[in-house]
């Protein structure tokens, strides 16, 4: 079965390198290619982020920090009792995530489902946020090849900028990996212009070799961002699956010279969590992953706590959770 | 690209308690030495600590004298139970006064306060709180029933890990009854002398425990007095050969633990991120003044290039600068000599023909630094592949089969430590079998624990230091 054939036009990226197109001609290229990546040690990997979290961060980092951290965030809500109120609130806050201080910057996007994509849209035109919208039957991803293309077309048609999949985890811990490879292709190429994040649900996949096998197959099918959960798993975002995709995407730059972002998502509620991982950023993948363009935090109260941390810097005091909005 | 400054986070300098002067400490009592006191500095700025007293040959013969007395008639007679109650208080203070230590440590020695504060003295502490188990239970260490201490050990230690060190070496002696003289290194006496004080709050009998700072020229006296019984020397291994030859024919007991030129055998199929992590942990750590150091890396050919490439990355992102910061991750070197030895020792790699690659990290513009180092191309008759170098300077060899591996890694006069990686489980239970190292890691580098023993073979020395075999060289058995 040849993998690549339906997106090979539709991409605009330059064409990988031999050994990785090799990777993606069958089946069984793919498999020996995921397999042939090196093991990952479980406590090399975690005494690693045991260490990353330990670097000071204050006073002037630490503001440089929050403000980096709040442009980066994909503002979150993902309730089956979403309302249109609920998103007006939340696009208000993405634009003035702090009225007090309007020096404060908005955050990368917001992030919804399909159906109200098109409220999002309208609320946060002309400002450069983005609208991100969770598409292929999320958080499980059990349905049709059909319905999740379907699911993706509207949201893109809602004018969605962003699309963050589901892998179908029951087909890659089955090892049926050119299932997923295919999947994540049509969905690219469903996309169109919007970006597309893959996300792994890193919680489900059991094991770290799992995690890393399943960063290479998103970047190799043509994942923009790879996004660690949907947030309804646990666990979800930790620091050591973090620093896993970031090993996986500055790999994917040393070999084909292309910048790919990572997404934590779910779990990310404090500043100082938060963070952690932009430390990770740096020390793993390098400073020029510390942009929006290549990295996001999936988050709702992430950001709450980040306002409440940037004042207390400003003004020296704490003053509590209701000086800043819930949303 | 963006800029993400972390704060300095200097650790206070007022914590570490720092007198003007230190004394010796002999039985029982702070004392003036006879002879020339000495400076020590701190290696990051160059900045003198402290005047510290140091012995005469008569100090040496009074602290002997102290420790038999001390061992004859309280110490080795007194039940195990109860020395195992003052090591156990030992320990204690020791985590009481980490911060004071650590600091101290970080001070004279010029190790990352993270490394003082996370390893040196934990550790320390760890290893009288293992010994002060053992001291009632000696008849159950397998040496028979009721070992004897062997009486008045002499000691001799480094500057790499000054306290840890000093608890490597008086833990499992006063565990089995002996007493002891020891002598710190020239460069770093502080935190001996405040466990001096620390022995003296634990209300330890007097002449138990005497500690004489001084030069080589003491060390050597020390062990060559008549009335020791046993030698414990940790440190280079010139010095252990001369200890060697001063001792042989006196019947005393004699254990030694120098220098190393430690295989780190990176395999194909290796965790090669994590790999790359203990890499920099093996030779990195303590800025490679470690004896057991993975200096040299035998990396398989086909994953050479790549695991080179992530090795560069990760190097440059380490932080060489103030040991007190808590952001540092390489401190500075110990002194001017060794700086001079490791200088040296780096320029035989390029008259050698060995390709240089030096960490791009801002070095701070006083003190003792070295930016961390990576020789590759290097060849197993380079100088830089034989000879120790104790500083952070690692020298990247290539192998093709596992066979090849290992006879490049034994293909040393040392044998103190070695290093594995690899997923498959067999092949490290192969490797381990067929290096000839003291302590063998799998997947994981530079790990300590007091229930581990450690020690040498060949030029690294012989004799044990910790776990149920460290015991024996403090036992007549």
């Amino acid at each position: 079965m040849a993998l690549t054939s339906t997106t090979t036009e539709a991409s605009d990226r330059t064409a990988l390198p031999a050994d990785l197109s090799e990777a993606v001609r069958d089946d069984g290229a793919l498999r020996r290619f995921l397999h042939g990546l090196p093991g990952v040690d479980q406590v090399g990997l975690e005494q690693r982020s045991a260490g990353l979290a330990t670097r000071s961060i204050k006073k002037d980092s630490k503001l440089w920090a929050i403000d980096t951290a709040i442009s980066m965030v994909d503002l979150t809500t993902l309730e089956g009792a979403d309302t249109p109120g609920k998103i007006r609130s939340l696009a208000a806050k993405a634009k003035q995530p702090d009225s007090d201080y309007p020096d404060v910057p908005r955050v990368a996007a917001l992030c919804v489902y399909p159906d109200l994509v098109e409220i999002a849209v309208d609320l946060v035109r002309g400002t450069g946020i983005g609208v991100a919208s969770v598409a292929t039957a999320f958080p499980s991803g059990r349905s049709s090849r059909e319905v999740k293309l379907a699911d993706t077309r509207l949201a893109v048609e809602a004018g969605a900028t962003e699309i963050d999949m589901v892998i179908d985890r029951g087909a890659f811990l089955s090892g049926r990996y050119g299932q997923v490879f295919e999947e994540i292709q049509a969905i690219k190429q469903a996309c169109g212009s919007a970006h597309l994040k893959v996300i792994l649900e890193t919680g489900e996949l059991a094991t770290y070799d799992n995690v890393r096998r399943a960063s290479w197959l998103a970047l190799l099918a043509g994942g923009d961002f790879i996004k660690t959960s949907t947030g309804k798993v646990s666990p979800a975002a930790t620091l050591p699956v973090t620093q896993l995709m970031l090993q996986a995407v500055r790999d994917w730059h040393g070999r084909t010279g292309e910048y790919r972002g990572v997404k934590p998502a779910g779990g990310i509620r404090t500043t100082k969590d938060g963070i952690r991982h932009l430390v990770a950023v740096n020390e793993i993948a390098g400073p020029e992953w510390l942009t929006p363009e290549l990295f996001r935090f999936g988050a709702s109260s992430l950001l709450t706590d980040l306002l409440m941390q940037r004042r207390a810097q400003r003004n020296g005091h704490y003053s509590g959770p209701d000086y800043v909005t819930v949303d | 690209m963006p800029n993400f400054e972390y704060a300095p986070a200097p650790e206070s300098r007022e914590l570490a308690k720092l007198q003007p002067s230190y004394q010796m400490f002999v039985d029982g009592r702070f004392v003036d030495g006879g002879g020339a006191p000495i400076k020590t500095m701190n290696p990051a700025t160059e900045e003198v600590l402290a005047e510290v007293a140091t012995a005469s040959s008569d100090d040496v013969d009074h602290a002997v004298r102290a420790a038999r007395r001390a061992y004859e008639r309280v110490w080795g007679r007194m039940p195990g139970a109860e020395r195992g109650k003052y090591l156990f208080r030992i320990a204690r203070l020791i985590q009481e006064r980490s911060r004071e230590l650590a600091v101290l440590e970080s001070l004279d020695n010029g190790k990352p306060i993270k490394e003082s504060r996370d390893t040196d003295i934990p550790t320390a502490a760890a290893h009288f709180f293992h010994h002060a188990g053992w001291a009632d239970k000696l008849d159950y260490a397998g040496y028979g029933p009721d070992p004897r201490p062997v009486g008045v050990a002499a000691q001799v230690i480094p500057w790499n890990f000054p306290l840890l060190m000093l608890a490597w070496k008086i833990a499992p002696a006063l565990a089995c009854g002996n007493t002891v003289v020891l002598k710190p290194a020239e460069t770093t006496p502080l935190t001996a002398l405040v466990f001096a004080d620390i022995c003296r709050q634990a209300e330890l009998p007097p002449g138990v425990v005497n500690i004489l700072p001084g030069a080589g020229d003491i060390g050597a006296t020390l062990t060559a007095h008549p009335d020791i019984d046993k030698v414990a020397f940790t440190g280079s291994t010139e010095v252990g050969k001369e200890i060697t030859r001063t001792l042989a024919g006196t019947g005393k007991k004699l254990t030694l633990e120098l220098g190393g030129k430690a295989a780190n055998i990176v395999f194909d199929d290796a965790p090669l991120d994590q790999a790359v992590e203990g890499i920099v942990n093996g030779i990195f750590f303590n800025q490679g003044h470690v004896c057991c150091a993975g200096s040299r890396l035998l990396v398989q050919e086909s994953v050479a290039e790549e695991l080179l490439a992530k090795l560069h990355t990760r190097v440059a992102a380490l932080r060489v600068g103030d040991p007190l910061d808590k952001n540092t991750d390489v401190g500075a070197i110990n002194s001017r000599e060794q700086l001079n030895k490791i200088v040296e020792l780096s320029n035989s790699g390029d008259a050698e023909g060995a390709q240089r690659w030096t960490s791009p990290c801002p070095l701070p513009d006083r003190g003792l630094f070295f930016a961390p180092t990576v020789f590759s191309d290097v060849q197993q008759s380079m100088r830089i592949a034989k000879e120790e170098i104790f500083g952070p300077v690692l020298s990247v060899l290539t192998f093709r089969t596992p066979d090849e591996a290992i006879a490049k890694a034994n293909n040393t006069p040392y044998g103190l430590s070695a290093g594995v990686w690899t997923e498959k489980g067999s092949r490290i239970l192969w490797a381990a079998q067929r290096l000839r190292a003291g302590v063998v890691w799998a997947n994981t580098f530079n790990r300590f624990d007091p229930t581990a023993p450690f020690g040498g073979y060949r030029e690294s020395g012989f004799g044990r230091e910790g776990g149920r075999a460290g015991l024996e060289a403090y036992l007549d058995v």
